[in-house]
């Protein structure tokens, strides 16, 4: 029913040359890629240093303080190398990923939570009493 | 459990001439009755010459209008298998009392009650709800097309992929026996060796990436391809569900993905996630799949509430009343589903205090869907209703809907599911709500916007037998259920001791019966609509009075909907400007710029297909290939850079032209 | 059956500009939008994966704990593989913006050697893990680690497929506009990754190795 144009997409990508960015893309610096490198690479020699040198003295306080390490890092990463940010594609970007930060907070937490209650009623030989072997 | 790495075993893997099931008559004579059928077709296919219309129209197409059409036309031939595996059940349970057994053995039973869940879930009322949304939700916001016309199209054919599976699995091999969720333990390898539950998991998966894609494709159309002046908040009410239920698609469908994913390597790989010994935990199966469950039945109904409000509004004559509160309580469910699916498994023994917190939730979450029920009524309340046919559906669903919504909230209390859980109560609740919901919902839609699919309204009378068929029926067959479950029955029962329960299964056989009855009157009402179609034209493009904006096209619609995007003002854009002076334009066309059919997405389904089929026969030569394959049909794919091509502005001109001509 | 002549002599003042009519109304690109709301559901495959590691972490079965088998200093390296590769397709980025087409092939190669140093010694790991009797099927424990860790490697690998066939497509077509998109979608994808390995080596090796 309809004829097709072969030139019609060339005449696009050629229009498309003239840009030197992408519509919605961010802007990168070498200067974030840096401050963000260094960065990662402090916040994850010291979470090792912590655990392979046993620095801290209970478990507990080195789980807090590797898992903080670790959000930190995250969060590095989502700003400097993923450029996020409340404006990119009207907010959406952000938006999203509150978004799925919540439910892999409900499907974690509610998964640990309710499995440990399972765990606990039904298969109380699962408990971690079985310490790891040799 | 090792197979020898000798060549034939390498190339057949399990597969022998054992699969085919010589010994069952019933897959003989239904296996007979579709090679005679599927012949025939092809027979008359080829004897009118249109494998290369079909080829170039349909199958290739990128157009969301086409694809919405075969979607829907996917999901109609799902539901005649999976209602004959319903009909199958109600026969069965009503006669095998006592001594008599009924005719289906109970491995043959278990297959049916779980194909008929698998069969209607995932490839009848995904495929119904996704083309709705497929067809309607680009036209309503004014755009050409979707965000991404080839996914859409490779979404099509990886769902028919995963429903060709499931057929397959009737004449070679077989299909689980675990019921629709397939539960390990008994699905692990050592308690279910068969193929069953690994054609249902090649199914899923693969069916499952398409409805992914799908899910993200219609999420970025929604958000960035709005006509100019169509915020957010003067979207179309259907649209603001479909944004919801493809946000809850993107959400939940990477969780089934894992999990199934996790059944996979237990079974394969003799991994122990979900395994009696070794560490693994079966209830974590439970917990995982559930958490995609609950969002999935969400994704099913918030489209049909939103085909609702579409059509309570336009056979009222009115604006829909709250529309506000609407999308508030969309998007309050669209949250909520994702907090309260331990309610599947109260019986599971999480205790009481997780048990109180998903109760409760649960309770929470009927609320919204309270909010929309009396958003319907105010809509109606003093409106000038016209009772066509989508509109007896309507009241059908909000009378059969509450029920069912209500028996929810009673099994929401966890004592009271202790009592219930997996018991026939449990069936009908949810039987209840998907029929009276998605089901009568479906039916809604299709009598609401078939003159704009096709150009012609369907036959009101035939509607009728269908809906009244439909509505007598369904109460005539689960009602009785609601009893038996108070009287104790369990779900997937193939055979009774007690006969004093065996009139309440007759009398379900009756309902059963009557449904059947509501779905040849549909199939009759298509084709009589077809015969009598010059009748029943739709001229105009608005047969009802319709309020948003894909009344707006010709029915039906150019392949490029709008020769100009419309630019938005008000909520119920079409109405405003009808109301407003507005004037079809005559000239000054542009020519317009569209995406190019392609046949990528047939050829990468199909080789998942033989993928998926290789994996469960452990065909590994097969598999190897066609995984290989897969991948470098997709790079050769992405090597293609030349997809779109303009409509020139004569074309369009002379398009416009014609629908000028018909007299308003 | 429309009722537009009877219901707009009702409003014949209001004029509104109902069409575009002109070539102004541009249909904005969703690839970018659509690749992250796609990365977002990958993000939640692996919130299932690491809440099944979450739960089954410490079903030993009698066989080993991550403390007897984690090689920390071997983690840090290829910690440092995947950091590394990061910052290489920054570059790769930054010679984009700035048009040069050679800089950003070749630095895009640098990235893929990272990549494919990262997949060579954790595929190393797991053989030593398989021959040591720490394979997959010895535990729960040990099944949720290589679901866990071989799905992030999955994922490195078939991005470093795409990383190829991106550096055959940039050398036939150039910087076109929908050769940056690829770029900036492969580097969203990679960057992803990497977040993900914050969470894994976290998680699962550091927190496994504590005792």
């Amino acid at each position: 029913m309809s004829t097709q144009h072969e030139n019609s997409s060339e005449h696009h990508n050629h229009h498309d040359d003239h840009h030197n960015y992408v519509e919605g893309a961010p802007h990168s610096t070498f200067s974030g890629y840096m401050i963000g490198f260094i960065a990662s690479v402090i916040l994850t020699a010291i979470p090792f240093w912590l655990v392979i040198g046993d620095v801290l003295s209970t478990r507990n306080a080195t789980v807090l303080v590797i898992l903080g390490f670790a959000l930190v890092q995250i969060i590095v990463h989502m700003v400097y190398f993923l450029h996020m940010n409340f404006h990119s594609e009207s907010g959406w970007t952000m938006l999203s990923l509150i978004f799925t930060l919540v439910l892999l907070f409900i499907t974690i937490a509610g998964s640990l939570w309710a499995m440990y209650h399972m765990n606990v009623n039904m298969m109380p030989s699962m408990m971690p009493s079985m310490s790891g072997g040799s | 459990m090792s197979e020898q790495l000798d060549l034939s075993t390498l190339i057949f893997g399990k597969l022998s001439l054992e699969a085919i099931p010589y010994h069952d008559p019933i897959l003989l004579a239904t296996f007979a009755m579709m090679a005679l059928g599927g012949i025939a077709l092809l027979a008359v296919l080829t004897h009118y010459k249109v494998w290369g219309y079909l080829w170039t129209e349909w199958f290739t197409s990128i157009d969301h209008k086409r694809i919405g059409v075969m979607y829907m036309i996917l999901g109609l031939i799902m539901m005649l298998r999976g209602f004959a595996d319903a009909l199958m059940m109600r026969i069965q349970q009503a006669i095998a009392f006592g001594d008599a057994t009924g005719y289906l053995p109970p491995e043959h039973y278990d297959q049916i009650f779980t194909a008929h869940g698998v069969i209607m879930i995932f490839f009848v009322a995904m495929p119904f709800v996704v083309g709705l949304m497929n067809f309607i939700v680009p036209l309503q916001i004014g755009a050409r097309d979707v965000a991404f016309p080839f996914l859409n199209n490779l979404s099509f054919w990886l769902t028919s992929a995963g429903a060709g599976l499931v057929m397959v699995s009737l004449f070679i091999g077989e299909f689980a026996k675990s019921g629709w969720l397939a539960y390990p333990p008994l699905t692990g390898i050592m308690q279910s060796p068969g193929v069953g539950v690994d054609y249902y998991i090649w199914a899923l998966q693969i069916a499952g990436v398409g409805t992914l894609l799908s899910g993200v494709n219609f999420t970025v159309t929604i958000i960035k391809m709005r006509a100019p002046g169509m915020s957010l908040m003067k979207m179309p009410v259907f649209t603001w569900t479909a944004l919801c239920t493809n946000i809850l698609i993107v959400a939940a469908f990477p969780v089934l993905t894992a999990v199934l994913g996790l059944l996979t390597l237990d079974r394969y790989l003799d991994m122990n996630f979900f395994t009696n010994d070794l560490g693994g935990n079966a209830m974590m199966y439970v917990n995982l799949i559930w958490i995609w469950g609950h969002p999935e039945v969400y994704i099913l109904i918030l489209p049909i509430f939103g085909v609702f409000s579409e059509i309570v509004s336009t056979y009222s004559g009115k604006r829909l009343f709250g529309y506000s509160s609407m999308v508030y309580a969309t998007l309050v469910i669209t949250i909520l589903s994702y907090l309260v699916w331990l309610h599947h498994f109260f019986t599971m023994g999480s205790g009481a205090t997780v048990n109180s917190f998903f109760g409760i939730t649960t309770m929470i979450i009927s609320i919204p869907t309270g909010a929309k029920i009396f958003n319907w009524l105010f809509t109606m309340y003093r409106g000038r209703i016209q009772f066509e046919v989508p509109m007896l559906w309507t009241i059908g669903f909000m009378i059969t809907f509450v029920i069912g919504g209500m028996t929810g909230v009673l099994l929401a209390v966890p004592p009271a599911d202790f009592v219930l859980h997996n018991s026939l109560f449990l069936i009908a609740h949810f039987h209840n709500v998907i029929i009276g919901g998605v089901v009568f919902g479906v039916f809604a839609a299709i009598a609401y916007w078939y003159p704009k699919v096709t150009g012609y309204k369907l036959d009101p009378f035939w509607g009728k037998v269908s809906f009244w068929s439909w509505l007598v029926g369904f109460y005539l067959a689960f009602m009785p259920l609601y009893m038996l479950g108070f009287m104790g029955v369990t779900r997937r029962m193939s055979h009774f001791d007690d006969p004093s329960l065996q009139i309440w299964f007759q009398a379900a056989l009756v309902g059963a019966v009557l449904i059947a009855v509501g779905i040849a009157s549909f199939l009759i009402q298509l084709y009589v609509s077809y015969k009598k179609r010059d009748s029943l034209r739709d001229v105009t493009g608005d047969p009802w009075g319709g309020r948003t904006l894909e009344w707006s096209t010709s029915s039906p619609p150019p392949q490029y909907n709008f020769a100009f995007t419309p630019k938005v003002y008000d909520n119920d854009a079409w109405w405003h400007m009808k109301t407003h002076g507005f004037e079809r334009p005559t000239s000054g066309f542009l020519p317009i710029h569209m995406p190019k059919n392609t046949a990528a997405g047939i050829i990468l389904s199909g080789i998942s297909a033989v993928l998926g089929f290789a994996m469960i026969w452990h065909m590994w030569l097969l598999a190897g290939v066609s995984f290989a394959g897969l991948i470098i049909a997709i790079i050769v794919h992405s090597f293609n850079y030349k997809r779109d091509y303009y409509i020139p502005a004569e074309e369009v001109a002379k398009v416009e032209a014609q629908r000028n001509e018909v007299p308003a | 059956m429309s009722n537009s002549a009877v219901i707009s002599a009702a409003n014949p003042a209001d004029k509104f500009d109902f069409l575009v009519r002109d070539d102004s109304h541009h249909v904005p690109n969703g690839s970018l939008l659509g690749f992250w709301i796609y990365l977002m559901s990958d993000c939640l495959i692996f919130a299932a994966l690491f809440a099944t590691y979450g739960v089954l972490s410490q079903n030993y079965a009698g066989g080993p704990s991550g403390a007897a088998l984690f090689d920390l200093p071997l983690v840090a390296l290829n910690t440092a593989f995947l950091l590394f590769s990061s910052i290489t397709y920054g570059f790769a980025v930054l010679q984009m913006q700035q048009g040069k087409l050679p800089g950003t092939m070749i630095w895009l190669t640098i990235t893929g050697l990272f990549g494919a140093a990262f997949l060579g010694l954790e595929l190393y790991e797991f053989y030593h893990l398989i021959l040591e009797g720490a394979g997959p099927q010895r535990s729960a424990f040990l099944s949720s680690f290589f679901a866990l860790v071989g799905t992030h490697g999955l994922h490195v690998s078939f991005g470093i497929i795409w990383l190829i066939t991106l550096l055959f497509q940039l050398r036939k077509h150039g910087l076109t506009g929908a050769n940056r998109r690829r770029v900036f979608c492969l580097s969203m994808f990679w960057h992803f990754l990497d977040v993900i390995w914050i969470g894994v080596f976290t998680i699962v090796y550091l927190m496994g190795s504590l005792t």
